[in-house]
């Protein structure tokens, strides 16, 4: 083989660039096309379905020991909100703040913390897995999920639990839309180790984990973990709330079941 | 090889079954789409770690951007060493990020839709590679075309092929119509090494797989590690996929594609004709 003369080199080499351009540009096209777009979110169906199959409802995730946990545990998405009422609650507390447990249930709840303290509680050490990559281990203790369903009582229709935050994530969003929120179904509700986070590690819940409440639901990824949560709403359906897609970051393209 | 048997013109031509064209051409697509997918997804936090969590202070490898008195600059640390990678890694085009935006899928920064093309294609990759093996058990392909012979193996064989190759001198006529064997070993690595191990360390880092089997992720060590495998398995496949096309351009690339392509090797490889 003789050896391209510079000439034919540049040409080649600039051949190469172009093509891999077009190429580039096409995918953008491509992965900016409604139907493709639908298309690719088939397969979260699939993936579902098939956790769910090798997955049993009481499977638990894997449970650390105490010398696992991280010292750098991150803090991701909202550390420290900034609304008012949020700094009013932080200043008294939380002595004022109230769970609020609604929608599809026969008796709704308000509860305090304290009362929070009252109920079942679960501590677990786990491993928190963010949809970024990273993951940190640390113990959690809260409220069990399915308690505190079952003391409200879901009426039949109920299939989704909604989770309503105190944080505004994106403040470009207009309304309820920037505000965070998150979604589970009945399976991960009444799962043995779904609670409601009150304790990290041995200490109160810090501001930057989502005190005074945050959702602990191992077996998937990080985002679905709502920090600052405030109330919890038994639903049909979630297509009437904020993006319609179940979540703050499901509305911004994010899988709704995310346990990959 | 044994001596060459009389063969009609036309079974001497045939070089790639139907299934093994198509398998081909669809893990072509799918390896394109979960590389660029792959890196956006890999960018969205470009370090690595080892065990269960990220020791966030210590990454054994990772891309960063820094500032270098009045500019930016990019840096890439693997264990001990850290180079700057400025316009490729840690920072190109005025952008803080790993890879570049020409080697992701989409070029702009989208975790979403990067793990969306990914998880689709991650299945389409499965099930042709099942597909490919159960194909390849049944219809005797792996141990006709694939297995080396006992004498294929031999150092001395070994070296005279590699030898050979580095001279870019290639079998030609009948002694191209099977895989030599330093292409059956390349083959029977990918196929049975690389890509199940890829699949492995993807379940790995997945909360839900990681409850069901714990094993997925105890077997590397932590998700983490699977994550790093994960990252070092890609890159061994983009190596072979590199040695692949230079060896299809070094040993006569329109032969080869048509090869591919229709099944059936060119009338001048018969001649021994270079193609």
């Amino acid at each position: 083989m003789t050896s391209p003369t510079p000439h034919r080199r540049s040409l080649l080499s600039g051949l190469g660039a172009s093509l891999l351009g077009l190429t580039l540009a096409g995918c953008d096209q491509i992965n900016r096309n409604a139907t493709v777009k639908a298309g690719l979110a088939r397969a979260e169906g699939l993936t579902q379905a098939a956790q769910r199959l090798i997955l049993s409802r009481t499977a638990l995730a894997h449970e650390f020991e105490p010398k696992d946990i991280s010292p750098d545990f991150r803090a991701n998405g909202t550390r420290n909100p900034g609304e008012p009422a949020y700094r009013a609650m932080v200043e008294a507390g939380f002595a004022n703040w109230r769970l609020q447990i609604d929608g599809l249930v026969e008796r709704p709840l308000a509860l305090s913390l304290d009362d929070l303290r009252a109920r079942p509680a679960r501590t677990q050490i786990t491993r928190h897995d963010c949809v970024e990559g990273w993951s940190s281990i640390g113990q959690w203790t809260g409220a069990r999920l399915s308690a505190l369903l079952d003391e409200a009582g879901l009426k039949p229709q109920a299939r989704y639990i909604v989770f309503h935050c105190a944080d505004r994530l994106d403040p470009n969003a207009a309304g309820d839309r920037g505000l965070y929120y998150e979604s589970i179904d009945l399976v991960d509700a009444f799962h043995e180790q779904t609670i409601l986070a009150y304790e990290m590690n041995g200490q109160v819940l810090p501001v930057a984990h989502g005190a005074p409440l945050r959702l602990r639901v191992e077996r998937q990824l990080g985002y679905k973990h709502a920090k600052y949560v405030m109330r919890i709403e038994a639903v049909e359906s979630f297509a009437q709330i904020a993006g319609g897609q179940g979540g703050f970051w499901e509305d911004r393209g994010y899988e709704w079941y995310a346990g990959i | 090889m044994d001596e060459p048997t009389p063969h009609t013109a036309a079974s001497d031509r045939r070089r790639h079954s139907l299934p093994v064209r198509l398998t081909h051409w669809i893990n072509v697509v799918a390896l394109f789409v979960l590389l660029g997918s792959g890196l956006q997804i890999f960018n969205a936090h470009p370090a690595l770690y080892w065990g269960h969590t990220s020791t966030f202070a210590e990454p054994w490898a990772a891309m960063t951007a820094e500032r270098q008195g009045d500019r930016w600059a990019g840096f890439t640390k693997v264990g001990p060493i850290r180079i700057e990678t400025t316009g490729l890694l840690g920072l190109s085009n005025g952008e803080r990020r790993g890879f570049p935006a020409w080697a992701t899928l989409p070029s702009y920064r989208s975790l979403a839709d990067g793990r969306r093309w990914h998880f689709f294609f991650a299945w389409v990759l499965v099930a042709n590679g099942l597909i490919y093996l159960a194909w390849g058990l049944v219809s005797g392909h792996f141990r006709r075309d694939l297995a080396p012979r006992r004498p294929e193996l031999s150092p001395r064989h070994l070296w005279d092929e590699i030898v050979a190759h580095a001279r870019l001198r290639f079998p030609k006529g009948a002694a191209a119509h099977g895989y030599n064997s330093l292409q059956k070993l390349a083959y029977l690595a990918v196929i049975f090494v690389l890509l199940p191990l890829m699949v492995l360390s993807g379940l790995g880092m997945s909360p839900g797989v990681n409850a069901a089997w714990p094993w997925t992720f105890e077997i590397f060590g932590g998700r983490q590690s699977a994550r790093t495998i994960h990252f070092i398995t890609a890159s061994l496949i983009v190596a072979f996929v590199v040695v692949h096309l230079a060896m299809v351009l070094a040993s006569g690339p329109l032969g080869q594609i048509r090869a591919m392509i229709t099944g059936r090797a060119g009338p001048s490889r018969l001649d021994g004709d270079p193609s």
